[in-house]
């Protein structure tokens, strides 16, 4: 039934691009993964070609200059241009070389990749530090961190990175990766703070009890008692937290960091293949954040063995 | 070895001032086992979380093997490996093994390594009688299970004074028997403790000493013939009509 009903959507919504005389290029779309990128091999100076030996598809050609110095160079057989004993010109065409090379929409996956990985990673640890603060006896602490993540749940992310990138990238004279990475990290920071505090205050009073009263110190207890329980109970809602940041990822490509999404657009301006693009990009994204799914539902899986 | 001084604590809330331990003065002696008793909310829990320093006391004094816990200088957590302590809800650590909740404050608070902190964890498991349970997490075994390892896990910091709060209120009838002959063995011994129970029959059988406490106050104390025999006070005879 859901096969059926997913179909008639599809369907209904080729209906519809026919109808706008919209041409679907797909296979215009593998290119801006990979592609094949042609180098040239040239003669740089005046010379004659004086042996050419080819194995496996590679020809080997050995060149003198006028002042009888030799050099060698390798091409593909298929793309050879000359011949033994041959007189060349300087620039001169010798043959290519052609290599797999990543195309844009690669590029942007690989830089969306890390981004959302180092923006996870700097975010897990401020919302950690700011979780602790929450829940801390000094009451300065408490109310900076609260203060932090009002400001941050308060505001659009898209602003924050606008403040990050032209105020504190000008004052602190930061790049704009570190300004994006920053700006995600402090933002996830915020929402991760307030999990692990859910999480913190979610484990019953009686293991701190039972840990103090064998003489442990708060912080013992906080480490070896009271967090790796939490931690285990916000695995889900961090997996959401962490799911959305790699999609709100997109927005630092406002200042003009080359991610998927800037990726996707600037592939657009050269084939105007609108809507291929954007459903590749979209699924390119659904592809991130099921693997990221998968990986915490089986971390879950393996948390679980103590219920 | 335990001397409390007039200890009174206090919980406010909504305006009212609660007095859930009211000017309570007992002296315990080094192996003596107390029992306390009394009816429910007559503060017999609080007056036990004082002494291991659970509940910060509101005035008087406790004074555990010569040391003032309402002292400022006073580490609590020094005086806290100490007092062992055992808890209605038994407050095992879920998302450890059996044999890793016993190790685990003996390595971070007494700093033995690991072989010898597993060596005390299986004595004391042989001990309690569930040595075949070690490697299980805690979730898999029964209360009763789960009491007598929280005893052995007390037990593992070889505490001068062990606390018992309620350890039997929270488990199935045919489990009271397996914990309360632990806690008999371990007053054999000549451990210290101080026992808050409903069991009567334990008192009577165990008990050097029992105090009845209700709203807050030491109502009578003695021994158990004295207190089960022939009770001077009329709340405490009025008590003892209910449960027996």
């Amino acid at each position: 039934m859901t096969i059926a009903i997913l179909f008639l959507l599809t369907a209904s919504l080729w209906v519809a691009t026919k109808k706008i005389d919209y041409t679907w290029r797909w296979n215009r779309i593998p290119q801006y993964f990979f592609y094949h990128a042609e180098t040239f091999e040239t003669i740089p100076f005046d010379g004659q070609i004086l042996t050419i030996s080819s194995l496996h598809g590679v020809s080997t050609v050995t060149y003198e200059s006028e002042s009888n110095e030799k050099f060698t160079t390798k091409v593909e057989t298929e793309s050879l241009r000359v011949s033994e004993g041959e007189e060349l010109f300087e620039d001169d065409n010798i043959g290519s070389n052609r290599e797999w090379k990543a195309g844009p929409l690669t590029m942007g996956l690989l830089m969306t990749l890390w981004l959302s990985a180092a923006a996870s990673f700097f975010g897990l640890i401020i919302g950690l530090v700011t979780g602790l603060c929450r829940v801390s006896k000094n009451p300065t602490l408490r109310s900076l961190s609260s203060f932090y993540v009002e400001v941050i749940r308060g505001t659009p992310l898209l602003v924050q990175i606008f403040i990050f990138y032209f105020f504190l990238g000008t004052v602190l004279d930061i790049g704009r990766l570190v300004a994006g990475i920053s700006a995600l990290a402090i933002f996830a920071g915020a929402y991760v703070a307030e999990i692990i505090r859910a999480g913190i205050q979610s484990v019953p009073k009686g293991q701190t009890e039972a840990a103090r009263s064998l003489g442990m110190t708060a912080t013992q207890n906080m480490m070896h008692i009271v967090l790796p329980q939490a931690l285990k109970r916000v695995l889900p809602p961090l997996a959401g937290q962490f799911i959305s940041l790699i999609k709100d990822s997109s927005l630092v490509s406002v200042i003009a960091i080359t991610d998927l999404t800037k990726s996707g657009r600037e592939v657009i301006t050269s084939t105007f293949a609108t809507f291929e693009i954007w459903f590749t990009v979209a699924l390119l994204y659904l592809l991130l954040t099921s693997v990221l799914s998968q990986l915490i539902a089986w971390v879950e899986r393996r948390l679980a063995v103590s219920d | 070895m335990i001397k409390t001084v007039d200890l009174k604590k206090t919980f406010t809330g909504r305006g009212q001032t609660v007095y859930a331990v009211d000017g309570v003065t007992v002296n315990v002696e080094p192996g003596e086992v107390v029992v306390v008793i009394g009816p429910s909310g007559s503060g017999k829990s609080t007056f036990l979380r004082c002494l291991n320093g659970l509940e910060t006391l509101t005035s008087g004094h406790i004074v555990i093997d010569g040391v003032d816990l309402a002292h400022r200088k006073t580490d609590l957590n020094q005086v806290r490996r100490e007092v062992g302590m055992v808890f209605q809800q038994f407050n095992l650590f879920p998302h450890k093994k059996v044999i890793e909740n016993i190790v685990l404050a003996q390595m971070t608070v007494r700093k033995r390594d690991r072989a010898e902190a597993e060596e005390k964890a299986r004595m004391l498991l042989e001990k309690v009688g569930i040595a075949e349970k070690e490697q299980e997490y805690p979730s898999r075994l029964s209360g009763g299970q789960q009491q007598r390892v929280a005893i052995a896990r007390a037990l593992a910091m070889d505490p001068k004074i062990m606390l018992f709060d309620e350890p039997t209120s929270a488990l199935d009838p045919e489990m009271v028997g397996e914990v309360l002959d632990v806690m008999k063995n371990l007053a054999r011994e000549g451990m210290t403790m101080v026992v808050v129970t409903h069991e009567m029959g334990f008192a009577r059988e165990v008990a050097d000493r029992v105090l009845f406490m209700d709203q807050g106050k030491l109502v009578e104390e003695g021994t158990p013939e004295h207190f089960f025999t022939e009770p001077r006070e009329d709340r405490t005879k009025l008590f003892l009509k209910q449960v027996l």
